[in-house]
């Protein structure tokens, strides 16, 4: 048993093809954990983010600048009474949630943090996400069936034609990306997620520079679809509240309805990691061919910590900054914890960076190498994050018909066009 | 998702390495199929249907999984689980379920119906029975063997073969199909128009 849990350690490839289902399980909670961290924090972001966009505080009373508030705000929802309305269909009401956070979660086996830094790696790896993510669509159209209420209906007939829409030209700016990959000297492509990353790696460009602007051109056509897909503004006609209440989950409430906005920020952590393995390089940090000395190397696998060092200092500077008066004190004492935390994990990734450095083919180094990968994977998935809350705050929702109208006639001409112009050009040049 | 059928195109696998679609998964996904099957036909509430079939259409892609069929079990996914069965449930969200639900269930066709899929079993179990046998040795060189990749190579040929195949020898198949399709939208849009 124990040899082997330890046979994999030296292993270049992840454990769902090393066969290792130990490290398969692990990956798979460490990923679990992550992702549910993650979207925590991106409520918390969202929320101070958005209000500072209109200039006001945001969540300010519970935790230090409201860090708490997520927390508080899960168990307001846990504990809060879950309603089945009398007329509603009792078992695809229950089902419906579990549908969407299923389909949300499932993508996660095949997206690589690094090149062994995956659950698995399958030779359909971008078809499996596609499939399986176009799946979250049933949970919306289902709940807002078995609601038997007419805003939730509206909401997931909207949800349903526009994801449905939008997949047409998001498959097709896929597609002229997976074409990219296959400009190499055998001229067999991939589609696997670590492979088009690795074939990235091997042209040495990332595919949104490559036959530019056709790579530029797929990339944001696929950025304007992940949104339609992911129902975020502006393009959240299925929840829009001035119009449907809430859309498709109107009657959800507590547990339920936590378990949908759970989903909905899964997928849309998923959608951005698609953009980013297929056009900016998954987890390669920036010009890995270009600047490959030793000294580069540890200079940029220095940034995790670095990184952690400057939030903490963001945190210290909030400590230093609360007003002295004494109700104020168990605020300022937690935020002085939380940044003396920040500040042991940016010394930990320090330590491990110079361990790294020093020790060549040890388990240091390899530990250190799978820091800098899925460091860069996860700033990259964060900047879209942060995009996905820009967007929110800054276009109005578009109407449905002109929704449909962008979907149908600018995106699916241009993407198709995108595709055979990428096909033109990669014969020519090969 | 399993190891042994997630690589077995691409990379080389110990042959000595137990595979993990045992007849344990086969059982559990022909099981599924079937009793979604059943659900289909015999639930009332036609988007109880609708899930039941969504469950039997995963199960026949986690079957094509088994078969070394990576490339159809995501195109099933993706196709019908995802595509066509949306499109199903936005269709039967718009219809009347409490009206639909009082009506006959099953129209004077039904003996015929039960006897074609009676056909189709028989079709199946002889094929069974009779298996490698009924098919020319030009179609069916299959040979035993424990290495998953060399089983993946003689089923569906080198990688790319899938899409040369497509392409070259089966390119009149692959257009009339099309064709077909873009009758049936013809269809729609004249049906769906008022005045032409």
């Amino acid at each position: 048993m124990l040899n082997f849990v330890m046979s994999y350690l030296g292993s270049t490839v992840t454990p769902g093809q090393a066969g290792n289902q130990f490290w398969a399980l692990i990956y798979v909670l460490i990923i679990f954990a992550g992702v549910s961290v993650a979207v925590v924090a991106m409520n918390w972001i969202e929320r101070k983010a958005l209000a500072h966009f209109q200039i006001r505080l945001g969540p300010m009373r519970v935790g230090p600048h409201g860090l708490l508030q997520p927390i508080a705000d899960a168990l307001k929802l846990m504990l809060k009474e879950d309603i089945i309305p009398a007329e509603a269909d009792q078992f695809v009401f229950w089902v419906a949630p579990l549908i969407g956070l299923l389909a949300a979660f499932a993508v996660y086996t095949v997206i690589p943090f690094g090149p062994s830094q995956a659950v698995s790696d399958m030779n359909i790896g971008i078809l499996f996400m596609l499939g399986v993510s176009s799946l979250g669509a049933l949970g919306i159209v289902v709940a807002g069936w078995a609601s038997n209420s007419h805003y939730p209906l509206i909401g997931a007939l909207r949800s349903t034609a526009q994801m449905v829409s939008y997949e047409v030209a998001m498959g097709l700016a896929v597609v002229s990306a997976v074409l990219m990959t296959s400009l190499n000297s055998t001229g067999t492509g991939t589609l696997s997620m670590i492979g088009i990353v690795q074939a990235q790696q091997q042209q040495g460009i990332w595919f949104i520079f490559k036959f530019f602007p056709l790579g530029l051109l797929a990339f944001v056509i696929f950025a304007i679809a992940m949104i339609a897909e992911t129902n975020r503004a502006p393009f959240d006609m299925a929840e829009a509240e001035s119009e449907l209440t809430a859309g498709y989950h109107t009657e959800y409430s507590g547990l339920r309805w936590s378990l949908f906005m759970l989903a909905e920020y899964a997928a849309m952590i998923a959608v951005s990691s698609i953009a980013v393995t297929l056009w900016l390089g998954g987890w390669m940090r920036p010009f890995p061919n270009l600047l490959q000395a030793p000294a580069w190397q540890f200079t940029f696998s220095l940034f995790p910590g670095l990184t952690f060092l400057g939030l903490a200092a963001i945190a210290g500077f909030g400590t230093a900054r609360m007003p002295a008066h004494s109700f104020f004190r168990i605020q300022r004492i937690g935020l002085g914890v939380f940044a003396s935390l920040l500040g042991s994990i940016a010394l930990l990734l320090l330590l491990i960076a110079v361990a790294g450095r020093s020790a060549d083919t040890s388990i240091a180094a390899r530990f250190s190498e799978g820091i800098d990968y899925v460091y860069w994977f996860v700033l990259k998935v964060a900047i879209f994050m942060y995009l996905f809350i820009w967007y929110r705050a800054t276009w109005p929702r578009y109407r449905f018909d002109q929704l449909m109208r962008v979907g149908w006639k600018v995106l699916l001409p241009i993407s198709l066009g995108v595709l055979i112009a990428t096909a033109i050009v990669g014969v020519i040049i090969s | 998702m399993n190891p042994v059928v997630n690589s077995a195109l691409n990379t080389t696998i110990d042959p000595g390495m137990a595979p993990v679609a045992t007849p344990f998964f086969f059982y559990l996904l022909a099981g599924l199929a079937i009793a979604g099957g059943v659900f289909v036909i015999t639930r009332r509430n036609s988007v109880h249907s609708a899930l039941a079939l969504i469950v039997t259409l995963l199960s026949v892609a986690g079957l094509y999984l088994m078969l070394y069929a990576p490339f159809v079990a995501a195109t099933q996914i993706i196709v019908y689980a995802g595509g066509i069965m949306v499109l199903f449930l936005f269709v039967i969200m718009l219809v009347n379920i409490e009206r639909v639900s009082k009506e006959r269930r099953f129209n004077r066709i039904w003996p015929a119906g039960v006897s074609a899929a009676c056909a189709l079993m028989a079709l199946f179990v002889f094929a069974f029975v009779k298996g490698k046998a009924l098919f020319p040795d030009r179609l069916m060189t299959l040979r035993e063997s424990s290495n998953t990749q060399e089983i993946a190579t003689m089923l569906y040929g080198e990688r790319g073969k899938m899409g040369q195949y497509t392409f070259g020898q089966y390119t009149f198949t692959f257009e009339i199909a099309s064709l077909l399709l873009l009758v049936a939208i013809l269809g729609a849009v004249i049906m769906t128009k008022k005045k032409m």
